[in-house]
């Protein structure tokens, strides 16, 4: 067959790795085998430009089951019970299309999480939009809220919490990232790796359509303005399937029916089979007259390469398709055996009685192309010299809580059920969300953070910076931190400068998890995340995961009487780099990110969760945009209460709205206040008591009383009104 | 006590409304697949929430023609009590057990919060543990919870006192700002004539235990087992 090179870019290969297409083949290959080659080796489906950065990461504690690698990441919670959860991107298609796109994005990390053996109990959700100002920004917010939206509603899963952010480098690329964590028992976890020569292996969920077919490719090139005409190629969801897929599969796991399982997301029929029979040291051949078609007459290359969802392939133990078949009819759902795991180590696939595929399992999954490309690592800028306040600090206060990035997200999060299945302890709004584990006293606590400014200006602290963060939001509620999944999303890597940010943000999150016992057990990269040579902000959203062993001892932001005293962990210095405040009240961009001292912070997030525990805090916030300030007016609003603080000295503005990292705002009874300060003092963790809750205004250091309603319509007035054009 | 959930292909607050009535009556439902129309003899049959069906083809419109919702028809008809949650409150009026429809929200998204509930009666079995006239707080979870019926209809829904609970302010006032989707005169949930079957949109199984922020579903729960018991 005669393969031009426009068809060889098609399927998104370099001519040099089509080369080694041939070379691996000892042939050409036919347009089913190309098509396979382009899903496999595409940087979504391959990490060919970001695997030899991600193994520095540290993956290993005694709690982690699995760590990357497999669908999702696994971590022991102790009674024989594993939390097993992942974040992934699906900007792209959220781009082109946003109800389906984000649908979709929702759909596939739930199914990474409920294919090995995990009840998905928690959806959370990172978003960067564009420039509020540009035209297509408030279409895309509602088109992927309501997608997120229309799919977790339905499929049942509460979803409680996340970020939303707005900066212009995303006006052509947003970012959404989906995060899924579920409950498993230790005892029944599935994996992917095929085994048992002659066991069945089975197709079950959606028929196969049309659609989808090279999404895997899409999401690994740069946008241009011929994207918005690559609609085609995004799927479209079924949230109600799904529903019945997670319920058919946990009931057919129950049995010991499955040898291993694995969901069908980008690239399809493609890659679930390849990583199956790879990771096995296998090979499969499939019939793919079997394959339940959606439409008549559909190609070998439509059926490997569509990325219809709510799909999912199984290898069964023999025997035991009668049983697994009954499960699937009851759901309603489709079930077919249409192959057979081999020894042959190769890939075999027939279409109407005539091989269409005839591919070598191993050097097609495992000896994908990796590119050591070239970096040019990011130099910090300088520090900042001081920086005169603008304006008054109270109107400063009641500008930032309204600005776009720290306003209220309560237009977005009312739109998700987050009290579903009737575990959600602490809801959207507040640090870390919490969710019960069923039927117990124990919680999770999940969070997702980054700072993309931060790594934009220094890429080694901004990675830092976002792992740390989800450390604290944990930390705040009570519960102990024991892992995150990373969802790297960046430029084109064929820039030095991006490839300089990526390693840089790797270095960053490599310090901070070995610092905090804090690894990294799955995870995601997307790169390309550019429009006609415009990258977005570097952004290695992280989701972090914590355990609090007796819910009754969790707190909230809210502090919870009048006449508790507020007191401030960690040491304030004023850095106003890279803050929210140079940004919205100054128009400036620039200096170093805060930096983080792993030491400190570890110190002073490990005595505040001591505190909690014991029983002496009432609320507890982490600081982070916007500053001290702002986290004292965000405490003051979600307990309805006012408070009457003194500011360390220094600055005004500065101390107010500095960056500074490391710290937290505790509320205590008056008794036990005293206590903590004392306990502070002891383990030289800087406290300083700010004032009291109470009354029904915030005010500080001799500023105007702000009344409650004025902060109140200033937090929840921008979004909504934004939305509403 | 003896109840029953029926369970619909995208039904998922089937296991919520089981938690709840255990804890409430000591005991476990009987859970019903939707094809089952031989399921025992029971006092209370929940129809929870979710998405029967998806809801593609309307709320409710697919599950009415469930095996399981003929049979549970012609029990209400008997006299089994039946609580109608949210999607089940959809389901129960395309049924006909209870008059009206729930329509798409007048802003036309999902609402998930908790809302302020006034308690019309507590004349019933479904309310009795209420005072009359308190405010519950229960929340909501839905997109489609905006309840139409005809003038005539309302009217006599009033007049019969078959409306079981309103929107309202925390202090009880039935005004325009807090009704979360639209309902006319802020109706919440209504009973049938004989007052057998209570539709309602919020969810009483989603706060019926402390740990979560309150229990002022559970009154409704806790009332139907002391009166069924």
């Amino acid at each position: 067959m005669n393969l031009s090179p426009e068809v060889v870019a098609a399927h998104g290969l370099t001519q040099d790795e089509f080369k080694r297409v041939v070379e691996i083949l000892g042939r050409t290959p036919n347009l089913v085998e190309l098509g396979i080659f382009g899903a496999m080796w595409s940087e979504h489906c391959s990490y060919k430009s970001s695997k030899k950065w991600l193994r520095q990461l540290p993956t290993e504690a005694p709690w982690v089951i699995c760590g990357p690698g497999e669908n999702a990441g696994v971590i022991d919670i102790g009674d024989g019970q594993a939390i097993i959860f992942k974040m992934e991107s699906h900007n792209h298609p959220s781009f082109i299309e946003p109800y389906q796109g984000a649908a979709t994005g929702v759909g596939g990390i739930l199914r990474d999480v409920f294919t090995m053996g995990a009840r998905p109990i928690a959806n959370l959700n990172a978003l960067r939009f564009g420039d509020p100002k540009h035209p297509k920004t408030r279409t895309l917010v509602n088109g992927v809220v309501r997608g997120i939206g229309g799919y977790g509603n339905c499929v049942g899963v509460p979803t409680v919490g996340g970020e939303c952010t707005f900066h212009p480098s995303y006006n052509g690329n947003i970012l959404v990232n989906a995060m899924t964590v579920g409950l498993a028992r230790t005892d029944k976890i599935f994996y992917s790796a095929a085994a048992g020569i002659g066991n069945p292996v089975v197709y079950v969920g959606s028929k196969t359509g049309r659609d989808g077919i090279h999404g895997a490719v899409m999401a690994s090139a740069e946008f241009d303005d011929k994207s918005e005409e690559k609609r085609p190629t995004v799927q479209v969801g079924d949230p109600f399937v799904e529903k019945l897929l997670i319920e058919a599969c946990l009931e057919l796991m129950e049995s010991d029916a499955i040898v291993a399982i694995q969901d069908m997301g980008a690239a399809g029929l493609t890659s679930s089979s390849f990583e199956m029979a790879s990771k096995g040291g296998v090979g499969i051949e499939l019939d793919l007259d079997q394959v339940p078609a959606r439409e008549p007459k559909m190609t070998a290359y439509e059926l490997m390469l569509s990325e219809s969802q709510e799909r999912m392939l199984m290898i069964l133990k023999p025997g035991r398709e009668d049983v697994a078949r009954l499960i699937f009819e009851k759901w309603e759902l489709d079930f077919a055996v249409i192959g057979r795991v081999t020894d042959t180590g190769r890939m075999i696939l027939k279409k109407d009685g005539a091989i269409a595929a005839d591919l070598p399992v191993a050097p097609l999954a495992s000896n994908a192309p990796s590119y050591d490309r070239p970096v040019r690592m990011t130099v910090p800028p300088a520090a900042l010299g001081d920086v005169a306040p603008a304006g008054d600090t109270a109107d400063a206060l009641l500008h930032l809580i309204g600005s776009p990035d720290l306003c209220s997200r309560r237009w977005i999060w009312r739109q998700y059920d987050h009290t579903v299945m009737g575990d959600t302890l602490i809801q959207p709004g507040g640090d870390a969300a919490l969710v019960r584990v069923h039927g117990t006293q124990k919680a999770v606590a999940v969070t997702t953070d980054c700072t993309p400014r931060y790594c934009k200006a220094d890429p080694e602290m901004g990675g830092t910076q976002a792992v740390v963060e989800t450390w604290r939001n944990i930390t705040a509620t009570g519960a102990l931190p024991l892992a995150v999944t990373d969802c790297m999303n960046f430029g084109n890597p064929e820039r030095p400068e991006i490839m300089g940010q990526f390693a840089g943000c790797i270095e960053g999150m490599r310090k901070a998890c070995l610092a905090l016992d804090y690894p990294v057990v799955s995870g995601n990269v997307s790169l390309y995340n550019e429009t006609q040579g415009q990258g977005v902000l570097p952004t290695p959203a992280i989701g972090g995961v914590g355990l609090i062993q007796d819910l009754s001892k969790a707190v909230k932001v809210a502090p919870k009487a009048d006449g508790e005293v507020l007191i401030l962990i960690g040491e304030t210095r004023g850095h106003l780099g890279q803050s929210i405040y140079l940004r919205e009240l100054l128009g400036r961009e620039d200096g170093p990110p805060p930096p983080v001292d792993l030491a400190v912070e570890r110190r002073n997030g490990d005595f505040v969760r001591g505190q909690i525990l014991a029983g002496h805090v009432t609320a507890c916030h982490d600081i982070s945009d916007g500053g001290l300030l702002v986290a004292v007016a965000e405490m003051c609003l979600a307990a309805k209460r006012g408070a009457g603080i003194s500011l360390p000295s220094g600055p005004a503005h500065a101390i107010a709205f500095g960056e500074d990292q490391g710290r937290y705002v505790l509320a205590a009874a008056p008794e036990a206040a005293e206590t903590i300060l004392a306990a502070a003092r002891t383990s030289g963790v800087p406290a300083f008591p700010l004032g009291k809750v109470g009354g029904d205004a915030l005010t500080f250091g001799g500023s105007r009383a702000i009344s409650l309603r004025e902060l109140q319509t200033a937090h929840e007035g921008w979004l909504p009104r934004y939305m509403e054009g | 006590m003896q109840a029953a959930v029926i369970v619909f292909p995208g039904s998922n607050c089937d296991r919520d409304a089981k938690v709840a009535l255990t804890s409430s009556m000591g005991h476990e439902p009987h859970m019903v697949w939707h094809r089952d129309a031989d399921f025992p003899k029971v006092d209370l049959i929940v129809l929870p929430g979710g998405f029967s069906y998806g809801d593609y083809l309307r709320c409710g419109a697919m599950a009415a023609h469930s095996p399981a919702m003929r049979e549970v028809v012609a029990r209400a008809k008997k006299g089994t009590r039946v609580l109608a949650i949210c999607n089940g409150f959809q389901v129960a009026t395309e049924v006909g057990l209870l008059p009206g429809a729930l329509i798409q929200n007048s802003h036309l998204k999902f609402v998930c919060a908790e809302v302020d509930l006034k308690v019309e009666t507590n004349q019933t079995e479904f309310t009795a543990k209420c005072r009359p006239g308190q405010v519950l707080r229960i929340p909501i979870a839905h997109a489609d919870g905006n309840y139409i019926a005809d003038a005539e209809t309302l009217d006599r829904l009033e007049g019969d006192g078959l409306v079981a609970m309103r929107y309202c302010t925390p202090d009880g006032r039935v005004v325009a700002e807090a009704n979360p989707n639209g309902a006319a005169r802020n109706i919440a949930g209504i009973f049938n004539a004989e007052r057998t079957v209570l539709g309602m949109m919020p969810h009483p199984e989603r706060l019926a235990d402390p740990a979560l922020g309150g229990t002022d579903g559970k009154l409704i729960l806790d009332s139907l087992v002391e009166a069924l018991s």
